[in-house]
């Protein structure tokens, strides 16, 4: 036990001590807030962290890292695991609400090929409008009652509309308020914050570990991780919003998960797809 | 409600690879709910592969398998255009089929 604690604490400092390396590398200029510069530096440090790897193969996750699995997820990618999830969404999509309007109608386009400009901030109401918000308010403007945020249906209908938009390169627009830069800012404080029993932040696994294996799994770089979503995990054996990848990682370092569609996480949220602005939209994926 | 079996099988001259995915809960009757309840078992008992009025792949299968599982195998024979039919029985008596043609 106590060799146990002493490794455990060694590990925390070492890994303090690398955070500390990595939250200095990518930020710049702490002081000001200046996304452009953020996005820039975050990318370089993930190519420079994996000289091999494309950009546009960021996205796939821990496929990208690890050329064994990338070779089992081309297989499984003939028969995509989330094939029946899609069907699904592609009917529930096309499907009138009881008013006779659909989906369609709530959304620029039509809905088709639009999943890369969310999320978005929302002048008018001063906050980030994430794609999962945006169709639950859909359902509630019609007189439907909103789907959870976790999993089969909303995981449907943002696996449909992600899948009518890969390809298109990740376009999130942060305008020039003050607001906007705030939620950015605080989206990125957050990726950054250590928390729960294991003192873990976002980025102690997705920016510093990517590619090396937690248990048995391998683990995804941030760039792009969002791009990807909805994604199937063989370890829940079904589908997963963003929402549910959020509140899971929270819970996993044993911390206290927010509720789905919280101010903070659609701050993340925003953070996170903003630095992976410029690379492809692959949802919805699959996972080991 | 599309069928549940997708399948793909590839003719190789010589043998034929078929690949099959199939929407099931197989629930293995051990597992509880969010209430504690258990989950009744819910499971494919027998998965059959039919080509030429032959079975060349029969799976006596039980809870131990997967949800929606998948399957691939190969058989001798088969060539482009055939028909294979493909279906199976669960433990409540359901069933599904599909045919598909060999590329």
């Amino acid at each position: 036990m106590k060799l146990r604690s002493a490794i455990y604490l060694a590990s925390a400092a070492l890994s303090l001590a690398l955070l500390t390396l990595a939250s200095t590398l990518p930020s710049g200029a702490a002081d000001k807030v200046d996304p452009v510069a953020d996005a820039k530096a975050f990318k370089k440090f993930f190519t420079d962290k994996f000289p091999k790897v494309k950009l546009e193969d960021f996205v796939n996750g821990p496929y990208s890292m690890n050329e064994d699995l990338h070779k089992q997820w081309q297989e499984k990618e003939q028969f995509p695991p989330y094939e029946f999830s899609l069907e699904m969404g592609k009917e529930m999509f096309s499907k009138p609400f009881k008013n006779g309007k659909t989906y369609a109608d709530c959304f620029e386009n039509g809905g088709i090929g639009v999943r890369q400009n969310y999320p978005y901030f929302d002048a008018k109401e001063g906050k980030v409008i994430t794609l999962e918000l945006a169709l639950n308010r859909c359902r509630e403007a019609n007189g439907e009652a909103p789907y959870s945020y976790v999993r089969d249906e909303m995981a449907a209908l943002t696996a449909y509309m992600a899948f009518t938009s890969r390809g298109k390169p990740m376009d999130i627009k942060i305008p020039n308020d003050p607001r906007a830069l705030a939620a950015y800012e605080a989206g990125k404080e957050y990726f950054y914050t250590r928390r729960g029993q294991l003192n873990f932040s976002c980025a102690t696994c997705h920016v510093q570990s990517p590619g090396e294996r937690i248990r048995a799994e391998i683990l995804a770089p941030a760039l792009g991780i969002v791009n990807a979503m909805p994604i199937y995990r063989s370890e829940w054996s079904g589908m997963g919003t963003t929402s549910r990848r959020f509140t899971t990682c929270n819970s996993q370092i044993r911390g206290v998960p927010l509720s789905p569609q919280d101010d903070e996480y659609r701050n993340v949220e925003y953070y996170l797809s903003y630095v992976s602005n410029g690379l492809p939209i692959s949802g919805p994926g699959a996972r080991p | 409600m599309a069928s549940t079996i997708r399948v793909r099988a590839t003719s190789s001259g010589e043998t034929t690879e078929v690949q099959a995915l199939i929407q099931h809960p197989m629930d293995s009757g051990f597992v509880k709910n969010a209430k504690g309840e258990t989950i009744p078992p819910h499971f494919i008992q027998q998965l059959t592969f039919e080509h030429d009025g032959k079975n060349v792949f029969i799976a006596d299968w039980g809870g131990g398998i997967s949800k929606d599982p998948y399957v691939k195998f190969t058989f001798k024979g088969g060539k482009k255009g055939d028909e294979l039919k493909i279906s199976w029985v669960d433990n409540k008596g359901a069933t599904d089929t599909t045919t598909a043609k060999i590329q």
